[in-house]
């Protein structure tokens, strides 16, 4: 491609770490010609703080609250990805009023994440309205998670073997209002946005990813049924009681930006059908199975995936026995999607960089734990 | 023709700036002017720590059984107690807490069985200095003090 172009030299330029459109601490060593990106490469470790080793040397109650602080925008998934793989070692599973709270926390985690993606991907674009349209719904449901667990970001929500707090009174009635507004907000949004022009110029056609490129990256999530696979763990292995639940896995076409924005968008429809779903049938019971105030792990190893907004989200535990985890292994959804940047990437304008990334959704706690 | 329409009187954009102009109202502001007007804080939110006293005789309800120094991940509970000679209680001597290093995850509140340290409502902690940050037995009982604004 490059000799085609008007003559001109190959130029490195660094993008980041400290730039408003890599979401966090990326940088991207781009080679460029002229405007068309010949390669990239990507740095990254800005934020890395060692979470696997530090729990290494806490026990496993303690480890829980270091995991919310990976994808910090999506603490509450992160949670349940912990608690269950302890769970499975432990051979326990929550109870079911406990598994009906999770999913429905975990869901309203999904919408208040991609709420974010959405807000700050289409002001990458250059539609700054969305983000505080997007920020406004996203309040509700932080309100909701100061409720229930006191916190709104790193909320420490679950626990080894169920649920911490109970649930407060009017929660279910502040879910089901959360979803009436967020349902009719969300087709506002797709009115700024879907039918733009300048939103489709920008995003069709840019930075294709095909169902192929995506098997042999090991991209996962939105990015990957984007290209038209139907795949989703929480059909695949349902795990905390999804397999009551009835919904869709959108699916797109081409694999392109534009199509990453459709199958989003319908996700949050879904989440918030699951939402619905859960609340009006939230079973009474205990909130905590039967597990020691230590615990103890019998040796062994067990791993765990869940889907969590970004994609496939997975523990790898490993015990000796003892009352610390011998081994804490994470596959974090945004480190292997940032993996595809560069096929992405390759043959595009500096401008389309821009979009790329956004559409990735990566935070760069995960990226760099 | 249709299409050629819509795109030269622009109707992919106005449908987008009908959207913008619905939210002017000023019923709609959802700005909080903050110092001014605070916000509603959860019942359960996790904030400054607090050590209670009993409200009838002002003594510690602190029992010094060390659990939430234990239960600590980041380790910034110091409890300081001596046993009484004649009684052959502990009696809380010191307390630190460091919330410079605090996560406010919980845990030390989950694991007091008397319900003596609490994670409260109050969420202005800044201070000057990092020895700000580390709180003390007198701070803990009397909380923090709320913060003044001049306006």
């Amino acid at each position: 491609m490059a000799d085609t172009f008007l003559d001109s030299t190959e130029l490195v330029l660094n993008m980041g770490p400290q730039h408003p459109s890599t979401h966090g601490v990326l940088r991207v060593i781009l080679k460029l010609d002229g405007e068309r990106v010949l390669s990239t490469e990507c740095v990254i470790g800005y934020l890395h703080r060692g979470v696997e080793k530090i729990g290494e040397n806490r026990t496993w109650q303690m480890f829980a609250p270091y995991v919310d602080r990976m994808d910090y925008v999506a603490a509450v998934s992160n949670g349940l990805g912990y608690c269950l793989a302890v769970e499975k070692l432990l051979g326990v599973e929550a109870p079911p009023r406990a598994q009906a709270v999770r999913v429905i926390l975990t869901e309203l985690n999904r919408i208040a994440s991609h709420l974010l993606w959405l807000g700050t991907h289409a002001l990458d674009i250059g539609a700054i309205t969305p983000l505080f349209y997007c920020m406004r719904e996203r309040e509700l449901i932080l309100n909701i998670y100061e409720k229930y667990c006191g916190a709104r970001l790193t909320t420490h929500a679950f626990r080894i073997g169920g649920l911490q707090y109970e649930t407060y009174e009017g929660f279910e009635k502040e879910c089901l209002e959360f979803c009436d507004i967020f349902e009719k907000k969300i087709d506002e949004y797709e009115e700024l946005l879907t039918g733009n022009r300048i939103w489709q110029q920008r995003l069709k056609g840019v930075g294709i990813l095909t169902a192929e490129d995506c098997k042999e990256y090991g991209v996962t999530g939105p990015m990957l049924r984007a290209a038209g696979v139907k795949w989703d763990l929480r059909k695949a292995q349902p795990y905390s009681g999804y397999e009551k639940y009835d919904f869709e896995i959108p699916t797109g076409q081409n694999g392109d930006t534009y199509d990453r924005y459709i199958v989003r968008m319908q996700e949050m429809r879904q989440s918030a059908r699951i939402v619905r779903q859960a609340v009006s049938d939230i079973p009474a019971g205990p909130i905590m199975a039967k597990v020691g105030k230590v615990i103890k792990p019998p040796a062994g190893e067990a791993y765990v995936s869940i889907e969590a907004p970004k994609g496939e989200l997975g523990y790898y535990i490993v015990s000796d026995g003892s009352t610390q985890p011998y081994r804490v292994r994470i596959r974090p959804p945004s480190f292997v999607n940032l993996q595809a940047l560069d096929k992405m990437c390759r043959g595009a304008l500096v401008a389309d960089v821009v979009a790329i990334i956004g559409t990735t959704d990566i935070v760069l706690g995960e990226v760099d734990r | 023709m249709r299409q050629l329409l819509r795109k030269v009187f622009l109707a992919d954009l106005i449908q987008g700036l009908r959207v913008t102009f619905r939210h002017q109202s000023p019923k709609q502001v959802v700005t909080e002017q903050y110092p001014y007007e605070r916000p509603k804080i959860g019942e359960r939110y996790r904030g400054a720590p607090r050590l209670n006293i009993n409200p009838e005789n002002g003594e510690t309800l602190c029992i010094c059984c060390d659990l939430c120094a234990l239960a600590c991940p980041e380790q910034l509970i110091v409890v300081g107690w001596e046993r009484n000679p004649e009684t052959k209680k502990k009696e809380l001597v010191t307390f630190t807490y460091d919330i410079s290093r605090c996560m406010f995850c919980g845990l030390c509140e989950d694991a007091c069985p008397v319900d003596a340290l609490e994670l409260t409502q109050d969420f202005e902690m800044a201070s000057y200095t990092r020895e700000g940050a580390i709180l003390d037995r007198q701070t803990l009982e009397n909380g923090l003090l709320p913060t003044q604004y001049r306006y």
